[in-house]
């Protein structure tokens, strides 16, 4: 049974001009010790999932259909003092922008014993030292540095200090929402590196939030490609890579400069994303889409498996049932 | 030298050959080991460009002790020719951003010269500079932030004509502006004329910010991460309008990033930036396929590929930038390098040719 399985989760936030559809009927699943990279723009809703996994949605939000089944568990019907106790044992999160995500007025130890303290308070102090101290030899950063407080760290080892914290109740599925960018590629590709021992050593499964799909490609076993708010197009990682089924994905791809193989011409795709308080009939992607015909402005095509393999598009140029 | 630097012998020298001001500024027979012919045609040319900013110091020390300096820019030299796409990469804190600034004269050189079509520019004061502002502009990074929220998109691209008295008549801006908007594919102009900056996605914000470097007709553009704020889909399409530009007018072009895999697909030339010096310099594809220089092929192996299948081996490097404020001896690089030897510690490597055209500075070279 995989550790978390999302079905037609929809979060919206209301406005005064209306609902924002900022996720739509999303669904994965994520199995035990398996990475899941959720890839797209701006915008497009990858954030918000994440903060519906753990509710920790602004009071805006609300997730207003779905399930998300943890261990089996429906979190989306939990109440607060239930869905605490799966907080960072069972599902943490890593936010984005180290730079902000940590307290400037509390040392580094500190701020990781709190998230000891909270789940496990009956830890003595010497056992929360100890913890705390290989935690931060785990994810590389020298114990002597423990009473450093933030602005003494680089922005790498911040990084690096919040993904300790992350690890700190031993929980079992890490969402990590954009943990590369705002660093230089030399540190972004360490953070990178070291999330992959970690994963690969604790066993850990994990949602890897990020714009990047050179970044997923590297770190992911499975891709959910998310547009306006839906996920357009979900499976392995390589069969994403290899044949694009989405034109969305294939766009993407083709925007995309890589540093080795052949200089190609860069090619966007035309257009915007849309405004999600108003998405546009039939398809979200229709206004942008190359291939678009009638049937696309008109109905919402559904996500369904492509040749009965495990590789799903949303897209009328594939069979609906 | 304003805050009473110690030169160093080399730079008295590049400085005292280069105070010979006026049209035709040769480098003389002994610079020429050093500088390639290419400086005395190009269209913007930086030597030995330098700029050190001093650091706030507690009361104390302000008195007792030494000023010290962060060093931004450290003896910078290279050229751009007409209509060449040149880049400038590095980490962030390499200082490729406050090198497009000293080129355009928009932060105050510390030492060095700048030399724009021919002409020594780094001590002209801003009544000088003025004319010259149409012929050299910038595009920043972030089109939240560069474009006035309280005007129109009209006032903002006819802003640098009216400053400049390009256009006489209110038809003629009128028109120029429509002119440059089409040019950019912000279209049909007549459309977003009258709108203001929060009207437009971030795209055609930078567009518009690109129409204003434009509008003018430069010569000689720096780009300052132009791109990075913006979603990959729409990205191409920007950098694509800019460059057909950039051809079109035969501009001497600036691209500032961060990006190598994006530098690759748009610059003509590429300069590699570490703690204010260029450690690799060459043609785009020659620095990108055969890097020389350590710091290069680590910023090389480091760039994530998008291809599942490549499997990427060990880092060479580890760490991460040391503070511009107190800078390794020697080489700046050799806390970080995996080749460093007893040589890299005590002396900075020179910037040397080891192909046409592409230039390096470490002492591994030298030894070969």
């Amino acid at each position: 049974m995989p550790v978390l399985q999302v079905e037609h989760l929809t979060t919206n936030y209301k406005t005064l001009r209306g609902w924002v559809q900022a996720c739509d009927d999303v669904n994965f699943e994520v199995e035990k010790g398996e990475a899941m990279g959720l890839v797209g723009e701006s915008g497009c809703g990858k954030t918000t999932v994440a903060l519906s996994l753990l509710k920790l949605l602004p009071s805006a939000g609300r997730i207003r259909k779905g399930r998300i089944l943890f261990n089996g568990n429906d979190l989306v019907k939990m109440s607060d003092s239930q869905i605490r106790k799966i907080r960072w044992k069972g599902i943490a999160i890593i936010f984005q922008g180290a730079m902000n995500a940590l307290n400037p007025v509390f040392k580094i130890s500190d701020q990781i014993t709190e998230a000891i303290k909270i789940h496990e308070p009956h830890v003595s102090r010497t056992q929360s030292r100890e913890r705390v101290e290989a935690l931060l030899e785990m994810v590389g950063i020298d114990k002597t540095r423990a009473n450093n407080y933030p602005h003494e760290f680089s922005g790498g080892m911040r990084q690096r200090a919040l993904i300790a914290m992350a690890l700190a109740a031993n929980p079992e599925v890490l969402v990590a929402d954009e943990p590369g960018t705002a660093l230089d590629v030399i540190v972004q590709a360490q953070i990178l590196k070291l999330l992959r021992e970690l994963k690969d050593k604790l066993n850990l499964s994990m949602v890897f939030i990020s714009h990047d799909l050179s970044i997923v490609a590297e770190t992911c076993e499975k891709l959910a490609i998310m547009y306006a708010g839906q996920v357009v197009e979900y499976g392995d990682t390589k069969s994403v890579f290899a044949k694009p089924l989405h034109p969305y994905t294939q766009g993407l791809l083709g925007a995309f400069p890589s540093i080795k193989g052949e200089r190609k011409k860069l090619v966007s795709i035309p257009g915007q994303p849309p405004d999600l308080l108003m998405p546009p009939t039939g398809c979200r992607f229709n206004p942008r889409c190359p291939y678009v015909m009638d049937v696309c402005k008109k109905v919402d095509p559904k996500i369904l498996p492509v040749d009965q393999s495990n590789h799903l598009a949303r897209c009328h140029l594939y069979p609906q049932e | 030298m304003k805050f009473g630097l110690k030169r160093s012998k080399k730079e008295q020298q590049s400085s005292s050959s280069a105070s010979v001001e006026g049209e035709n500024t040769r480098p003389e027979a002994k610079d020429m080991t050093q500088i390639p012919s290419e400086y005395q045609d190009a269209i913007i040319s930086a030597r030995g460009l330098k700029k050190y900013f001093p650091v706030k110091q507690g009361f104390v020390s302000s008195i007792v002790g030494q000023q010290s300096f962060v060093k931004a820019v450290d003896d910078v030299s290279f050229y751009v020719r007409k209509g060449e796409v040149f880049g400038l990469a590095g980490e962030s804190g390499s200082g490729k951003s406050t090198t497009g600034r000293l080129l355009l004269r928009l932060t105050d050189i510390t030492a060095g010269n700048v030399y724009f079509k021919g002409k020594d520019i780094s001590k002209l004061g801003p009544r000088a500079l003025k004319p010259l502002r149409k012929e050299m502009q910038i595009i920043f990074q972030d089109p939240y932030e560069s474009l006035d929220p309280r005007m129109t998109i009209k006032e903002i691209v006819a802003e640098p004509l009216r400053i400049q008295r390009l256009a006489k008549t209110e038809e003629e801006i009128e028109e120029r502006v429509k002119q440059i908007l089409t040019e950019v594919e912000v279209f049909p102009p007549e459309e977003y004329l009258y709108r203001f900056p929060h009207e437009l996605s971030g795209g055609q914000r930078q567009r518009v910010a690109v129409a204003r470097a434009f509008v003018v007709n430069p010569e000689f553009v720096v780009a300052d991460e132009p791109v990075s704020m913006l979603d990959v889909s729409i990205r191409a399409e920007v950098l694509n309008s800019m460059l057909e530009l950039v051809q079109k007018h035969q501009v001497s072009f600036i691209y500032i990033t961060h990006d190598l895999a994006l530098a690759r697909h748009v610059c003509d030339r590429l300069a590699i930036m570490y703690l204010g010096k260029i450690v690799e310099m060459g043609p785009t594809e020659e620095v990108i396929n055969n890097p020389l220089h350590p710091y290069t092929q680590a910023l090389i192996a480091a760039i994530p590929i998008p291809d599942p299948d490549y499997r990427r081996g060990n880092l060479p490097i580890s760490g991460e930038i040391p503070s511009p404020l107190n800078p390794p001896q020697g080489c700046t690089f050799h806390t970080r390098c995996p080749y460093a030897f007893s040589e890299c510690t005590r002396n900075e490597p020179p910037l040397l040719e080891v192909e046409p055209g592409h230039w390096v500075s470490c002492h591994m070279i030298r030894k070969q």
